[in-house]
């Protein structure tokens, strides 16, 4: 059965959290199709969360139509067209950044840098593409 | 909304005692179902607050309406659908658990004492213990499902966690929100331990000087503050009030601004805010009269 995790300290609002959980493990192949997602009350009970955040959560993730909620029976992952990344894509795309990756290193950077470098391209890249 | 989407009103609240006011010109609309934090310092007028909710105190002004009734009128139908946990979980420390469900069943018009004891039995509390002897946390515990079992559609409690350790605040909170998602009560608590908040809340009150200073649904107040990091700057800052804290040190400037997230002016990097840092950068601000900002509920 799929596990959240809280950070309280990411500033990112608990129920995007858990959204984002789920996305991420969507895309990386842990969630796959028909898997069923804990009960709201599992996840309120195990977490000592807000029920009303959780239920938030996958009211939003119905919305996005990332999983399915069956009355009487659960919420269950749906089957992705487009968000799922291809195996083929996940793997390339991995290898640039590994190989972005060392020469970050090798530049002298170190993890904080690389987040901070990281962090700053990835705003800068999203604000062009808004304006 | 009709009145009874809302699980508590107060209208230009005030409780003057002789020293003077503890508190004034509270506002709120609160939401049934939801939890609801109520943060501040110590002194800041979270108790007095709640003990007018709960009917125990008189507002010197204003009203105070708790699930569509004037709680002014505290009718036993009104009160007995208000629980209220008052701070350090009292119980009579001589009576055993089970002595202390028999009187709660004796003096509330709704109480499931079956509830009580499922409740208390899943947590491995003995009936036959006296309240004194039983861990902080076991007290908390018996506490809370004493208030529980009268099946209240409001529950207000006071600093519930503060004298918990950390496993037994984690278990208390565990049951409240199993509570909460069996549906039809409203949570509203006063803390001030601003940490782990956002975990269990989806409303704040922040409370300081007596006055609120910030009220609304959390998810809101963070999508509408975040932290701009720039280059300092001397020009001025405050574009339309929307500044909450700033920040400087020799080359930068940081600040809190509620702006509902307008595009960073060049140079500057915008960052969410943790619900932590919002809280405190409202709890530091001097007290200004009438400067309540409100979110998500009208004001």
């Amino acid at each position: 059965m799929f596990v959240f995790r809280l950070d309280t300290h990411s500033g990112v609002p608990p129920y995007l959290q858990l959204v984002q959980q789920v996305r991420q493990a969507v895309l990386l192949g842990f969630l796959q199709p028909g898997d069923r997602l804990p009960l709201i009350r599992e996840v309120v009970e195990d977490l000592a969360i807000n029920p009303n955040t959780v239920a938030k959560a996958y009211r939003q993730m119905e919305l996005e139509n990332l999983v399915t909620g069956r009355p009487g029976q659960g919420t269950f992952v749906n089957a992705q067209q487009s968000a799922a990344m291809s195996a083929a894509t996940y793997t390339s795309l991995g290898r640039g950044l590994a190989t972005w990756l060392r020469r970050a290193y090798a530049a002298g950077l170190d993890e904080q840098a690389v987040n901070a470098l990281f962090a700053s391209v990835h705003q800068q890249t999203r604000n062009e593409d808004v304006a | 909304m009709t009145a009874t989407e809302f699980a508590l009103r107060t209208d230009g609240v005030g409780k003057r005692y002789r020293k003077g006011w503890a508190l004034r010109d509270c506002t709120l609309d609160l939401p049934a179902g939801g939890v609801i934090a109520l943060v501040g310092p110590n002194g800041a007028g979270k108790t007095t607050l709640l003990r007018m909710v709960v009917g125990l105190l008189a507002p010197s002004t204003g009203t105070v309406e708790v699930l569509g009734h004037d709680v002014t009128a505290s009718t036993p139908q009104t009160l007995s659908r208000i629980g209220f946990l008052a701070q350090d979980h009292p119980l009579y420390k001589r009576f055993t658990v089970a002595e202390m469900l028999r009187f709660g069943r004796a003096t509330n018009l709704r109480f499931d004492q079956a509830l009580a004891e499922r409740r208390l039995a899943t947590l491995g509390i003995p009936l036959d213990r006296r309240a004194g002897t039983l861990s902080g946390g076991q007290q908390a515990q018996v506490a809370l499902a004493l208030a529980l079992a009268k099946r209240p559609d409001l529950l207000v409690l006071d600093e519930p966690v503060a004298s918990l350790d950390p496993l037994a605040r984690r278990e208390f909170l565990q049951v409240l929100m199993g509570a909460v998602a069996e549906g039809g009560v409203t949570v509203l608590f006063s803390s001030h331990v601003v940490h782990e908040l956002e975990r269990v809340c989806d409303h704040l009150v922040v409370l300081n000087h007596g006055r609120v200073t910030l009220a609304g649904d959390i998810d809101t107040l963070l999508a509408e503050h975040r932290l701009l990091v720039g280059p300092r700057t001397a020009t001025d800052l405050d574009r339309a009030g929307a500044v909450v804290e700033a920040v400087h040190s020799d080359r930068h400037t940081t600040l809190l601004v509620r702006d509902g997230g307008l595009p960073a002016a060049p140079g500057w990097q915008a960052q969410p805010v943790a619900l932590e840092d919002l809280v405190l950068a409202y709890l530091r601000r001097p007290s200004e009269p009438g400067a309540a900002v409100t979110s998500g509920v009208a004001a």
